[in-house]
């Protein structure tokens, strides 16, 4: 019995863990641009340095 | 007078600029046209490099592009003109409206769905054990009542946060003294949680924790997807607005420009028009000579010469000289402005439009409601405890879970509107499919829908062309486009002078020539037309070019396609008599009328709504915004004036009319789909509301059929607008 109280608590408290996660990515804004984002991985990081 | 491209002098954008996060002035701009992944990457590339810039960020899903400026050295202007010169034309957006489209809402939903779903998945963890108690596997009541409780500990608060969108909106329609979806929505959830507490409480069986935390989730999801719908038809229109009020430019004191938001211009300021600008307010010319281009105020495709004394009205486009206007008018009383009011009059009509959804919810809750009724009050007086009875009441309300009516519309919408913006159609909202669908009356606008709106050339000569070209290609004039447009390639000719309302005047292989009017080009005793042009080098035999506003290439196709799905066609135009009858005659259209104002076509739409008749509009001038706002459904060209485009609900581009078959089609399959849905929904209840009434339900099978019936009508609604895509 007690085992399945500890494996419950865990599991709970790591679904806990991925709906703060989720809380964080809504609060940052992070669903506000997908097509951006979506073509932001697309592109080359900037080169600051000049090359030569 | 020699017109250059208009560069941007240095204007004043403070009204524009707001305080950032971290002190820095910025400003949030409107970028048109920018739509892919190439244009984000030159944008942020380009303006973050500016001296003064600290970060410039678009997002490419609203299409607003945030700069931001080190302290004190904020310059907007150079921003704006170097959008310009990367092909990118900007407004500065009203700092109210960009906290006003911030999205809040959204992000709650958003969140409440991901509550729900943790909610769902985690109750569900500790369902699985009582649901294998159930079919007499090994399951203590000490152990059944432990899982009960866990279960409750999860799936209560979240309920509680994920259904707060249902029972705000619930609270608020009862208070207007009637019944929407989410009332039944409200009362079941609540109902459930409580009696399932009160089931684990004295050691019950049944508890349906997880059954009202799914439902929840299921729901969310079709609130979701129909929030994201009308999100982005409201940022859509927002932009719209943002982009037709462009601020005017002012001549202050000592010739100071400042560029002014138009709400803050007073009668009698000074303001200067460039080319390629519209009118802001009503005014009277001080100085400067042009011509404006008022097809899309009045329907006429002519342009019409402007001087000092006359008088422009709001929405013309200025096309050849820069013009100094003396305001007449704030904006709010401009020409404009009244035509925005009739517009406002219509949406006002039409928000009175009762949607599917909820004429279904009007039967539904009645229905449903009673049928749990009967079933609390029929068990206890046939002899079961008044415990049992409720349970089986609470069955009901649940296992005719409204999931399936829920999502039943907002499935089918989001996917039609998916599937016609892959052919160049926006829907600005789910009520216009349903309004779209009902059609039986299409009204045409002329100018710009069924013709093209732009002159065109009649019997080109090449060789003529060919002359004449090196000129028109040197003019921004309607008719000198239409001139080069049909020449192709050819050299520019030099040092080029326009004289606004004129023509122009250039050295072509040495040669002096002229491209005109009759008068201006030298052609004695011709009459003046607005719808030709002549041509000739200085002292040689002048050519005569005549244009006409050419028919859209598939605007008989598309009539014939409207009349054969049984809708009839009528023309309301602006333009005068005689060109109207042209299009009609060539198009075969017998009910026609011309020389309307925008109140008239307004009124003759309405008078066929008294009649009976379910109206499309399609038309893309200001003179059609209110006809098109009054109409029961509209549509506008991506070519129209922001403002038509406003009131249209749904917006197709490319140069053809075929969209509108399309999205009519589409928007009829959308309907079928949606009363399938309906069906089935009620054909489920029809056999779960019994079932649950005598008992057979239990939670697993709740859990089932909810689920059931939501997957089967969100892969129905995924067949909507199949037929015929390619």
């Amino acid at each position: 019995m007690s085992i399945l109280i500890f494996l419950a608590t865990v599991s709970i408290l790591l679904a806990l863990t991925g709906l703060g996660a989720f809380w964080w990515t809504v609060r940052s804004g992070q669903y506000d641009d997908p097509l951006g984002d979506a073509s932001r991985i697309l592109l080359e990081d900037p080169i600051d340095r000049p090359l030569d | 007078m020699a017109v250059t491209s208009p560069i941007l002098d240095r204007q004043d954008f403070s009204a524009f600029l707001r305080d950032g996060e971290d002190g820095r002035p910025s400003i949030d701009l409107l970028v048109k046209g920018a739509r892919c992944t190439a244009c984000l990457s030159k944008i942020e590339r380009e303006i973050s490099a500016m001296p003064a810039v600290t970060s410039a960020r678009l997002n490419l899903t609203s299409g607003k592009l945030s700069v931001a400026f080190e302290r004190g050295r904020d310059d907007a202007g150079a921003v704006l003109e170097r959008l310009e010169g990367l092909g990118y034309p900007a407004t500065p957006f009203d700092p109210a409206q960009a906290l006003a489209a911030h999205d809040a809402e959204g992000r709650r939903l958003t969140m409440a769905l991901g509550v729900a779903a943790f909610g769902a998945g985690n109750a569900m963890m500790f369902s699985v054990p009582i649901w294998a108690g159930l079919f007499g596997q090994e399951l203590g009541p000490a152990t059944r009542t432990m899982m009960q409780w866990m279960s409750a500990v999860i799936a209560a608060p979240c309920a509680v946060y994920a259904g707060m969108p249902f029972f705000t909106s619930a609270w608020r329609s009862l208070r207007k003294g009637r019944a929407n979806m989410d009332v039944p929505i409200s009362i079941g959830v609540i109902l459930t949680l409580v009696i399932s507490f009160v089931e684990t409480l004295l050691g019950g069986a049944d508890t349906y924790f997880d059954a009202a935390i799914s439902l929840l989730f299921l729901l969310l999801i079709g609130r979701w997807l129909d929030h994201r719908l009308r999100a982005n038809a409201r940022s859509a229109a927002s932009d719209l607005l943002a982009m037709q009020a462009p601020a005017a430019v002012v001549v202050g004191v000592g010739g100071v420009e400042h560029r002014t938001p138009l709400d803050d211009v007073r009668s009698g300021d000074l303001l200067l028009v460039r080319p390629g600008e519209r009118i802001p307010v009503d005014g009277v010319v001080e100085g400067g000579v042009s011509e404006l281009d008022n097809a899309l105020l009045t329907g006429e495709t002519a342009p019409a010469r402007m001087g000092p004394g006359d008088i422009c009205r709001a929405g013309a486009l200025n096309l050849t000289g820069t013009l100094r206007l003396r305001a007449t008018a704030r904006s709010e009383d401009s020409a404009v402005a009244a035509i925005a009011r009739l517009v406002e009059a219509g949406a006002q009509s039409r928000s009175l439009y009762v949607r599917l959804a909820d004429k279904a919810a009007a039967l539904y809750v009645p229905v449903v409601h009673s049928a749990a009724a009967i079933t609390f009050l029929g068990g206890w007086a046939l002899g079961l405890s008044p415990r049992e009875a409720l349970l089986r009441a609470v069955a009901v309300l649940i296992i005719t879970c409204p999931c399936a009516l829920g999502l039943a519309v907002p499935a089918v919408q989001i996917t039609a509107s998916a599937r016609l913006f892959r052919r160049g159609v926006l829907v600005k909202s789910g009520a216009a499919l349903e309004r779209l669908a009902e059609v039986d009356h299409v009204v045409f606008d002329k100018t710009g829908v069924l013709t093209e709106g732009r002159p065109r050339l009649l019997d080109p000569v090449p060789a003529a062309i060919a002359m004449a070209a090196p000129l028109a290609r040197a003019s921004a004039h309607p008719l000198s486009k239409a001139l080069s447009a049909q020449a192709g390639v050819s050299s520019l000719a030099q040092d080029v002078v326009e004289t606004p309302g004129q023509g122009v005047e250039g050295w072509i292989g040495g040669r002096r020539a002229r491209l005109g009017r009759a008068g201006f080009v030298g052609v004695p005793g011709a009459v003046p037309s607005e719808t030709e042009l002549w041509f000739g080098f200085d002292g040689d035999t002048k050519i005569r070019f005549a244009f006409a506003d050419a028919i859209r290439p598939d605007a008989a196709q598309t009539i014939a396609a409207l009349r054969q799905r049984g809708l009839t066609i009528e023309i309301l135009s602006g333009d005068v008599a005689a060109p109207v009858a042209k299009v009609a005659q060539a198009l075969g259209i017998e009910t026609w009328r011309a020389g309307l104002t925008p109140a008239e076509k307004s009124e003759a739409i309405a008078a066929r709504g008294q009649g009976g008749r379910r109206v499309l509009m399609v038309g893309d001038g200001l003179n059609d915004a209110p006809a098109l706002a009054n109409a029961h459904a509209a549509m506008a060209p991506g070519s129209a004036l922001d403002a038509s485009q406003n009131a249209a609900d749904l917006v197709f581009s490319g140069e053809g009319l075929g969209a509108v078959v399309t999205a009519l089609d589409v928007a009829r399959s959308a309907r079928r789909r949606a009363l399938e849905n309906f069906a089935f929904a009620a054909l489920y209840n029809l056999i779960a509301a019994p079932a649950a009434m005598f008992g057979f339900i239990n939670p697993l099978v709740a859990a089932l059929a909810m689920s059931g019936s939501s997957l089967a009508v969100t892969l129905n609604a995924l067949r909507t607008g199949l037929k015929g895509s390619k």
